[in-house]
């Protein structure tokens, strides 16, 4: 690798070619503010705060978008570049409508943190006092509001290049630029997926999810009524993040705990339904085999998988010609609340109506899945309401909870059982090497073989990853698999997808059964986590889960006693015609246009 | 005193300089402009002979582009609109010595949207010029030289005169600048090495390439070789297109165009130029001393330098792309300001903010637009301060 020297602020460094000055900055933790920069996006170079001197160079330079070169002097600070710094900060707040203490970004905003690291104290500038440009509250799930937008255009390429779907972009131009969607329709008019992320990656207020938190308030208050909520795998690894803890730190007892003291009748835990759509969807993907290998019937193969519900949307848009070969299993969450006002309210002699369901999710996507027409029966919905990570944690603050200082208690049962199987659901792969590990024992009556179950090739972080596991010595019933080798993909971050599936679509890709998650990093990087969202949280968020995983005594959703209880005492057996009922769903055909 | 040439407007045999540089090496090519001193006739300039060196290094084996900046949109300059209108076929082999020179196969003219007019005709010469074997496939006869070259048309953006933002408008994304570097000579359109020459740069090929480097650099000064094309407009009894050598005085011009006795200022390079006052008519315009893309318009002293400040900024707030902030929020901050004064609301504290604004415009905007926004204002505030305080 070639080297370069470089001084920054006088102190010599040595920096690999190719970096840029914050890249090299950032490594030897030099302070420069940043806005429209950041790691998970293309560098535009645009908001001009991380503008440093370069001697020899009659401008300022952008340290995002410039690369060093050998001998480069660097000043990160002095009066040139701290002067035209806070103009920019005072130029951006300026045509801010700045109700920073009833902004759901207070504290959190980085434009305010900003002004306050750049000591502003008056604005020379007429303000934006009012809203001037009406808010787009037509999503199901975010709201957006321009007039807080300070186009750093995040959300633009969280959009465009993370997830392939571009419903933003940037609309008139000079100082009447703002971001919207093709012919600045309203967002429930254009192509959206509600993955969230453009709200993830959004500096300001101008992007924030819709709240449901005072609805679950009043439902935890209302008397007569049974509050039961799940939390999803991704939760218990990211909530101690916005209570200080370093990411990582696994919260599960902590979160029990807070949620009881909250009021919540039942917590239950979404990794129950996680080894459910395990059972489901593995023999789903049996009988797709069997048909194309012994009936030689035209099955959909490859299958994908369908827990993720800004995915589910995407293929709605994107490839509707495919949805056949979409899972028809519901996400756990779904499964999660059918079962609830179904399975759970009979056990506890509880008529639907009395039940309040509510899901805490590391996703925006999951607010629009639960008010699918499809997913309730008789009138009531299955899920009444899906809360943000952020959303939980808010209401923990509001109760004067601090997480920190729980004991930890276990999720009540049944709903709250569940196995290691199900706690990866929450990282890109989890769900694949989940169904390996059942969908190899269920044929081979042994365990699959990876050393410690953890199938490594489909861990990390690459946007698309792959495995094959060659079935040899089955058991009688299953023989026909007799020298298959299971090809399986995983994919998450919707462009990545796309990829995926236009690949599908030509025919050209060799593979089975294919995970797919709509965000980068799969649900512990969702649109409905802690912020600022960044890489080195996503690893540390995974590590936490495999963490857990590996330290349970059940890591395989067959082995997990409730899941097999249901089976024989309500539904019978996978994909049976209750299963089917309840926990499998059909998709809607939906188009770009 | 500075001669008046007639360089760009003679007619040339077509094809006669682009046959005398096929018989060249393209690196003897690239030496003969470099030697020639021929700079960006844009307003940067840029060395044009170190721009094709560039191009050509980094194409080595890789397809390159070439591309000509018809987007003549500085305010007060119609020069290559005149010199598209009667030298097309010039500009043309210029072009395609340029891609012989550099290794490029494919090209462009993008020509100003506003310039619609000349579509015909230059659709017409690049017919004519293929017919003749002087454009297209085996240029000349020499079967593995190839340049395809087409006309595509701005949609109004001036900002679009600026290179990069030229090229993101031909790959039809937003008409917004780049980072740089990459220089377009190394990623330029569609990534190819990619070179981008003003229509006047152009023109001054084929005479290069004809007479030799040496001889081009007899005109002008020593920093600033040959001649320019200014488009005059404004006080004078005689506006229009005249080329001098580099290096006439202000003075000079304004007597050759029969400016107006009473001149109060000369506004040189247009909106994103420098306002000039008596004090400075006996400097020179070349590249050490004022620059200019070409645009020269007169003021006489009935002439409201308020108004003319008032004017370059409402255009400004109206073109900026309006994707970095200091460029975007911080025109429309300078009309705001500007716009206090005509309200009776401005002072000297105004126009001290307005030249703080001004600072981080020119220091820390993205392109070239946003960095010389501030030099019409600076300059007119420094020569007629009273003018705008009383405005």
């Amino acid at each position: 690798m070639n080297q370069l020297n470089v001084t920054v602020n006088g102190i010599a460094y040595r920096a690999e070619a190719g970096d840029t000055i914050l890249e090299l900055c950032r490594r030897e933790g030099i302070h420069v503010p940043t806005l429209c920069d950041h790691p998970d996006l293309r560098t535009k170079g645009i908001c001009r705060i991380c503008v440093v001197e370069v001697k020899g160079y009659r401008t300022l330079q952008a340290a995002c978008s410039t690369p060093l070169a050998e001998g480069m002097e660097i000043a990160t600070s002095g009066d040139k570049v701290r002067r035209a710094r806070k103009t920019i900060v005072e130029l951006l707040l300026a045509n801010h409508y700045t109700d920073c203490t009833v902004c759901p970004k207070n504290l959190s905003c980085e434009l305010q943190s900003l002004a306050n690291e750049y000591g502003l104290t008056e604005l020379r500038w007429k303000e934006r006092r009012e809203r001037i440009i009406p808010r787009d509250l037509s999503s199901p799930v975010f709201v957006r509001d321009n007039n807080k937008c300070i186009l750093c255009q995040r959300c633009i390429r969280a959009c465009q290049d993370l997830q392939g779907v571009g419903a933003l972009a940037n609309l008139w131009k000079g100082d009447r630029t703002i971001i919207g969607s093709a012919f600045n329709r309203p967002i429930s008019d254009i192509v959206c997926i509600n993955c969230g992320q453009c709200v993830a990656h959004c500096p300001t207020g101008a992007l924030h999810e819709k709240y449901s938190v005072e609805d679950v308030w009043k439902a935890v208050d209302e008397p007569g009524k049974v509050v039961a909520i799940q939390t999803a795998p991704a939760i218990r690894a990211a909530l101690g993040e916005e209570f200080g803890l370093p990411p990582g730190t696994r919260v599960t007892g902590r979160m029990v705990t807070a949620l009881k003291m909250m009021g919540f009748d039942y917590v239950f835990d979404t990794q129950f339904a996680a080894d459910l759509t395990i059972m489901e969807e593995a023999t789903e993907l049996l009988t797709r085999l069997k048909g194309a290998l012994v009936d030689k019937k035209h099955t959909h193969l490859p299958m994908t998988t369908s827990c993720s519900p800004g995915w589910i949307k995407f293929q709605e848009h994107f490839f509707p010609e495919l949805l056949p070969h979409l899972s028809t299993c519901k996400s756990p969450q779904q499964m999660f609340g059918a079962l609830l006002k179904t399975y759970w309210a009979e056990r506890m002699k509880l008529s639907p109506e009395q039940i309040y369901s509510v899901s805490v999710m590391p996703c925006t996507a999951k607010k629009f899945e639960a008010s699918r027409p499809e997913m309730g029966r008789e009138g009531y919905a299955d899920v009444d309401f899906a809360l943000t990570t952020r959303e939980l944690a808010a209401m923990i603050k509001q109760a004067g909870i601090d997480l920190t200082n729980l004991p930890d208690t276990p999720f009540d049962n049944p709903l709250g059982d569940s196995t290691g199987a199900a706690t990866i659901f929450a990282a890109t792969g989890g769900v694949m090497e989940a169904a390996l590990r059942t969908a190899y024992e269920v044929v081979t009556g042994r365990e699959v073989p990876f050393e410690h179950l953890d199938i490594k090739p489909l861990r990390g972080f690459e946007g698309v990853r792959e495995a094959a596991v060659p079935f040899a010595g089955l058991k009688p019933e299953y023989s026909w698999l007799e020298g298959v080798t299971l090809k399986v993909l995983v994919a998450h971050g919707t462009a990545n997808a796309k990829t995926v599936m236009q690949a599908v679509k030509a025919g050209t890709l060799d593979a089975h059964f294919i995970e797919i998650m709509t965000c980068p990093g799969g649900c512990l990087g969702g649109g409905g986590q802690p912020l600022p969202i960044t890489p080195e949280k996503r690893v540390a968020r995974a590590r936490a889960i495999y963490e857990e995983d590996a330290a349970l005594k059940l890591r395989k959703s067959h082995e997990n006693p409730a899941v097999a209880k249901l089976y024989a005492d309500f539904l019978g057996k996978p994909n049976s015609h209750k299963a089917h009922e309840l926990l499998h769903t059909k998709y809607t055909p939906r188009g770009r246009y | 005193m500075a001669r008046k040439i007639d360089l760009v407007f003679s007619d040339l045999e077509p094809g006669l300089a682009l046959k005398k540089a096929l018989a060249m090496k393209p690196e003897a090519l690239i030496d003969t402009i470099k030697e020639s001193k021929l700079r960006g006739r844009g307003g940067a300039g840029f060395s044009t002979g170190m721009k094709w060196e560039a191009a050509r290094r980094s194409a080595a084996g890789k397809e390159a582009c070439f591309i000509c900046n018809a987007d003549e949109g500085e305010p007060g300059t119609f020069k290559d609109k005149r010199i598209l209108e009667l030298q097309t076929s010039k500009v043309i082999e210029g072009m395609v010595i340029g891609a012989r020179a550099v290794g490029a196969t494919r090209g462009f003219i993008y020509l100003r949207g506003e310039y619609n007019y000349l579509k015909p005709s230059i659709l017409a010469k690049l017919a004519e010029l293929e017919k003749l074997g002087l454009l297209g496939k085996a240029i000349c006869g020499e079967k593995d030289f190839c340049f395809d070259l087409e006309l595509r048309l701005g949609s109004g953006a001036y900002v679009c005169g600026e290179e990069t933002a030229l090229i993101e408008s031909l790959e039809s994304r937003r008409g917004e600048p780049r980072n740089k570097p990459p220089f377009p000579t190394d990623h330029g359109f569609l990534g190819m090495p990619t070179v981008v020459n003003n229509v006047e740069t152009l023109a001054f090929i084929p005479h290069i390439v004809l007479h030799g480097g040496e001889w081009f650099q007899e005109f002008g000064t020593k920093a600033s070789a040959g001649s320019k094309l200014f488009s005059v407009s404004g006080d004078c009894a005689k506006p229009g297109i005249y080329e001098f050598e580099y290096g006439i005085t202000i003075r000079q011009l304004l007597r050759e165009v029969e400016a107006d006795a009473d001149t109060k200022a000369v506004q040189i390079g247009g909106a994103s130029g420098f306002c000039a006052s008596a004090d400075d008519f006996d400097k020179a315009i070349a590249f050490e001393g004022i620059p200019t893309g070409g645009s020269i318009i007169v003021f006489n002293q009935s002439r409201s330098m308020f108004k003319v400040l008032k004017n370059f900024v409402e255009f400004f707030q109206e073109e900026s792309c309006g994707q970095c902030t200091p460029c975007r929020e911080g025109c429309s901050r300078m009309l705001e300001g500007i716009l206090k004064f005509e309200e009776g609301k401005g002072n000297s504290k105004t126009i001290t903010d307005l030249l703080e604004l001004a600072e981080t415009m020119s220091l820390a905007s993205k392109c070239g637009f946003g960095q010389s926004v501030p030099n019409s204002f600076r300059t007119i505030v420094s020569k007629f301060r009273d003018e705008i305080l009383s405005a």
